[in-house]
């Protein structure tokens, strides 16, 4: 199965806005993510309370894993995401 | 309580208002354990409560003006709008538990991961707590917690109001706030101030008013008529109205009836504030907050963002005077980028110009930001530090200001020690300004925040008063200006006792310069100086008050 293991870019870690942002791309990708930190339990990507009770701080180590048509990419993308400093980005106008 | 009463409380924002009483809703207890005889019906009744949740914060998130909360609001709501919660609500319904109970174990499960977990995610169990009250009271058709939306001007009355149940406050529906507990310098106080909204703090009693009931607020003198009729709240609606009228139309310099100038400015925390103040005719800024550039940011800004911030102010004002404040972080300002978790008691720890013993450049970078910003501008930049305990900080500071190529460096009096001698500061810098809130906290060993202890951060106890007078006197035998920055700037009673007291300058809020120009404008100098004998001198803050008024 395609795997992703990528550290946690943004300063806050995985928390609140960085949280948001890649529970809602997990949500959008075509195929099921799960996430998991170590040989931990692996929890679902877009389930924002799992994604948060990971309590991932900048620099853990998170493995990405999907399966399907288009899991690749999919995984790609997420990692890229996740690897970004997502909160020295200014929020968009919402 | 009977239908009409007259309650009262601490005034911490003038202005009259007058509408139907509404409380925050309380949090639902939970009801006791019901058995389910339709296992999928009670699963549906529990996910459409979780969907009821979802649809108001988006709501909420929709309607809110401002970007940061309304991405805090979409975040609470994915939170609630999650599978794997509703799976486990599933499982426990399954498990024979009703809707209600179902969906405090689910919550708690993640409750517990949360605090597991510690740190940043410890905090946001309160967050989860409110879904879980918010989706039991849906189930149990009450209102959801928090601040009521009934789509009609109302005035609130709560415990006391947090920030978030004030992130997406209304101010088309919400007319005035009353709590019955807060202080002076309490979010509520501060939040009506921005808004400029009549309220009242510290007023036991109000959480015992029926719902709905008309009440009168005047959030200058603290009193609160219940169960008015409303030819009375027209009428005093109507005479604050012309009272706040003829203050405005008074304009000009800050003066007292015979001609002594006493600089009126502006408290502004970027650009955005300015046009409030050139409205109020501030006769420049008092102080100019810097901070807010740095809050909720990981990286210190760039010296070029900096540049930039700051001229925006500084064009703004052109022509007139600017003092402008150094980072006042730490305590309830903590930064992210100075990394400054764990301080056993933040308030007494490294805050404000202390932070620049362990990180010098932050500060270096910022007065070479002030200094490239002013260049091409005429404007009269003054630069302060905050929380300055002794000379030898002072002078380091006041070096610092002019290696960096600025004309005048000053220091906020904000520890008693400072204040003591503040003579002896003078003779390193070149002007103080006072900041009363937290003279007020480290004075009386009270917690800004701490509305138990309301009383005791009152700006009129007397011995805050005489301590603003001992810098008064320090800036009268200097011949340096000494001003005050904190809330007892607006309080258009007070404002003439801090002229007494030898205070030459007064900034506050765009919002309150009328009423206290109009305030010194109707006495003498040596009236001033009258009233702050009478109030240094009064036993305490009460007395103090009705001897001036």
């Amino acid at each position: 199965m395609p795997t992703r293991t990528v550290a946690v870019g943004s300063s806050s870690g995985l928390h609140a806005r960085p949280a948001k942002l890649f529970v809602e791309a997990a949500a959008a990708a075509p195929v099921k993510v799960t996430i998991r930190v170590g040989d931990k339990k692996a929890v679902p990507a877009k389930s924002m309370l799992s994604v948060l009770a990971l309590g991932a701080k900048k620099g853990t180590e998170v493995t990405l894993e999907a399966d399907g048509d288009g899991a690749d990419e999919a995984l790609d993308g997420l990692a890229a995401l996740l690897a970004r400093d997502l909160d020295a980005e200014e929020p968009s106008d919402a | 309580m009977p239908e009409q009463a007259a309650l009262s409380g601490i005034g911490v924002c003038a202005g009259v208002a007058a509408g139907p009483l509404l409380r925050i809703a309380a949090v639902p207890a939970l009801p006791p354990p019901a058995p389910v005889a339709d296992v999928e019906a009670e699963v549906g009744r529990a996910v459409a409560a979780l969907a009821a949740v979802v649809a108001e914060l988006t709501r909420r998130a929709d309607r809110a003006t401002d970007a940061t909360v309304a991405e805090v609001l979409r975040a609470e709501a994915l939170m609630a709008d999650d599978e794997e919660l509703r799976d486990g609500v599933r499982e426990h319904i399954e498990d024979g538990k009703d809707a209600v109970h179902a969906i405090d174990a689910a919550f708690a499960a993640f409750r517990e991961m949360f605090e597991a977990a510690g740190g940043y995610l410890a905090e946001r169990v309160a967050d989860l707590d409110d879904l879980r009250d918010r989706a039991v009271a849906s189930l149990l058709g009450l209102p959801m917690p928090g601040v009521p939306q009934p789509g009609h001007p109302y005035v609130l009355a709560a415990r006391d109001l947090s920030p978030a149940d004030t992130a997406d406050l209304d101010p088309g529906q919400v007319v005035a706030l009353v709590t019955e507990v807060g202080g002076p310098t309490s979010h509520t106080a501060i939040l009506a101030r921005a808004l400029g909204m009549p309220a009242v703090v510290t007023c036991p009693g109000i959480l015992d008013v029926a719902d709905g009931t008309l009440v009168l607020v005047d959030g200058a003198t603290g009193q609160v008529g219940v169960g008015v009729d409303e030819a009375t709240a027209e009428a005093a609606i109507k005479a604050a109205e012309t009272s706040a009228a003829a203050a405005a139309s008074l304009t000009g310099p800050g003066e007292t009836s015979d001609g002594y100038a006493v600089k009126l400015l502006a408290n502004v925390g970027s650009a955005k504030n300015v046009p409030a103040a050139d409205e109020a005719h501030a006769e420049g800024v008092g102080l100019f907050r810097t901070e807010l550039l740095f809050l909720d940011r990981a990286h210190e800004p760039s010296h070029a963002e900096q540049v930039t911030a700051y001229r925006e102010v500084f064009a703004a004002m052109a022509g007139r005077r600017v003092v402008i404040r150094t980072l006042d972080a730490g305590a309830d300002k903590p930064l992210p980028f100075l990394n400054q978790e764990g301080e056993p008691n933040p308030a007494l720890g490294v805050r404000g110009l202390r932070i620049a013993r362990q990180r010098p450049e932050v500060l270096t970078t910022q007065l070479a930001a002030i200094a490239e910003a002013r260049e091409g501008i005429d404007v009269d930049v003054w630069v302060m530090a905050p929380m300055v305990s002794t000379v030898t900080e002072a002078a380091a500071f006041a070096a610092a200001v002019h290696d960096a190529g600025l004309p005048k460096a000053g220091v906020m009096i904000e520890v008693p020690a400072a204040a003591l001698r503040a003579a002896d500061l003078l003779k390193v810098v070149d002007f103080l300004s006072i900041g009363t809130n937290d003279l007020s906290q480290y004075t009386f060993a009270a917690d800004r925040m701490c509305g138990a202890l309301a009383d005791l951060l009152d700006p009129w106890q007397p011995a805050l008063l005489q301590l603003i007078g001992i810098c008064g006197e320090a800036g009268r035998q200097a011949g340096k200006p000494v001003g005050v920055c904190g809330e007892a700037a607006a309080d258009p009673a007070l404002a003439p006792v801090l002229v007494g007291l030898g205070v030459t300058s007064l900034s506050m809020s765009p919002r309150a310069l009328p009423a206290v120009r109009a305030s010194l404008a109707g006495l003498s100098h040596d009236d001033c100086k009258r009233l702050a004998g009478l109030a240094v001198a009064a036993p305490d803050a009460a007395e103090a008050r009705k001897l001036v008024s």
